[in-house]
């Protein structure tokens, strides 16, 4: 049982727990300096049809993402095959859905803007 | 003995209490809940997908999220883009810091602490929840106006200097004859307007008597602005596409752009922010059952664990919607 741990242990948790947050709050505001900032370079500049600034904006989300379910929701300490359930399982998940429905909203929008009719009269 | 807390629930030996065999090593309650995140987990990638694919759809004339949301309390005409929901960001994931405190604190079964960050906790969720109504009520508000055209876009106007300027800052409410309604002119009276809304002529008035003024249409330029028409263009566009005033967001239309948009606004935000309002119910529950010692007499906290579960995968979703409805 976790209460049974020793005294050193729980200081350790604390600790842990006041990191993340000052990681999380840097990150945040990295994300919202840059937002209002917006660099040019980095607007300006595409990896694989999608700006730098955006390819950030991201990554630092999921390392936000990681940060509070690996830290805050305790999954560091659960066994390795519940953390496969669950993490496996929603990145196939997610990744299929964002996959097919962009692809399909870029056909649909290729289709608005070079066929003969015009969507705005 | 394993690290994670394993509480006894008075089922063992019931069909539910699972035998001493835990495959993943985690209590019945936690399980569950992980799998009710999991699931939740895919609801809101649903709802940020089809986001995705409506914006991808009109890549080239989605609204431009700085300019939408640009207010700060006490900031009147201050153009404040991304401090108030960075701010809403903070205020979630500080709550999410005491909630973890909360659940540590029960580990080491320190019923005081517990209740502190408990409400602590409780009183971030409430005062999220009253971030996001004000922020729901700009957004149905409104600060401009605009003009929706024929084929269902929008176009709004901006001065010489190419600032917005809102429609009742140039175009006035003329007067209007009403005539009485009479029982003998019809047998249904189905609805009527305020008693003297601007209407579209008076925008058009205005717009002809400042020659300054241009039309700001949907599309999206090279350099990520909007367009603006030259004033010829303008008052063509004006004069010919216009159909009505719009004043703020609904469900079915927006000053902002594309209808989908205040749509998408409303959906989830509104869905995340049900998840926040049950959150807090939830925690608030808990925290009565910390104050008369449930837990305490149960010699395991887990159930402000699991309530933590829930309450940080609600901080989870915000870090998302944040990203894709704010930055991106």
């Amino acid at each position: 049982m976790a209460h049974d741990t020793t005294q050193g242990e729980h200081v350790g948790a604390k600790k842990r727990i006041w990191q993340v947050f000052i990681i999380l709050s840097i990150l945040t505001l990295v994300e919202v300096a840059l937002g209002i900032v917006k660099p040019d370079f980095l607007v300006n500049n595409d990896l694989v049809s999608l700006s730098y600034l955006n390819w950030i904006f991201i990554v630092l989300t999921i390392v936000k993402a990681y940060y509070i379910i690996w830290a805050f929701m305790h999954m560091e300490h659960e066994s390795p095959s519940l953390r496969r359930v669950v993490v496996w399982s929603g990145i196939f998940l997610i990744s299929y859905l964002i996959a097919i429905l962009l692809i399909e909203g870029l056909y649909i929008q290729e289709v608005y803007t070079d066929e003969y009719i015009t969507w705005d009269f | 003995m394993e690290a994670t807390t394993v509480a006894k629930t008075g089922t063992e030996g019931q069909a539910w209490g699972g035998g001493e065999e835990k495959p993943l090593k985690a209590s019945y309650g936690k399980l569950m809940m992980w799998f009710f995140i999991s699931s939740d987990a895919l609801t809101f990638s649903g709802f940020l997908a089809a986001y995705g694919f409506s914006r991808f759809k009109f890549i080239e004339e989605w609204p431009i999220a700085d300019e939408v949301f640009n207010h700060f309390p006490f900031l009147h005409g201050v153009d404040a883009p991304m401090y108030y929901v960075a701010l809403m960001t903070f205020i979630l994931i500080f709550s999410s810091v005491t909630m973890v405190l909360a659940v540590d604190a029960g580990h080491e079964m320190k019923k005081d602490k517990v209740v502190t960050y408990m409400a602590l906790t409780i009183l971030g969720g409430i005062i999220f929840l009253g971030s996001q109504a004000w922020e729901w009520k700009n957004f149905i508000h409104g600060e401009y106006g605009a003009v929706e055209t024929r084929s269902g876009k929008i176009i709004q106007f901006v001065d010489a200097d190419g600032d917005r300027i809102a429609l009742d800052e140039f175009a006035s409410a003329s007067p209007k004859d009403r005539t009485q309604h009479l029982a003998k002119n019809g047998i249904w009276f189905s609805s009527e307007s305020s008693i003297n809304p601007m209407g579209l002529e008076d925008v058009k008035r205005g717009f002809e008597a400042n020659k300054t003024l241009r039309v700001r249409t949907m599309q999206i330029t090279e350099e990520g602005e909007k367009e603006i028409l030259s004033r010829e263009e303008s008052l063509l566009k004006l004069n010919t596409s216009g159909v009505g005033i719009i004043e703020g967001a609904n469900l079915r239309q927006n000053e902002y752009g594309a209808p989908l948009f205040g749509g998408f606004f409303f959906f989830i935000t509104g869905f995340h922010g049900f998840h926040v309002l049950s959150g807090v119910l939830i925690l608030i529950i808990v925290f009565f059952n910390v104050l008369v010692g449930t837990y305490e007499k149960r010699g395991s906290y887990e159930m402000v664990e699991k309530v933590g579960l829930y309450w940080h995968f609600i901080d989870l979703v915000w870090v998302f919607v944040f990203t894709f409805f704010y930055l991106v």
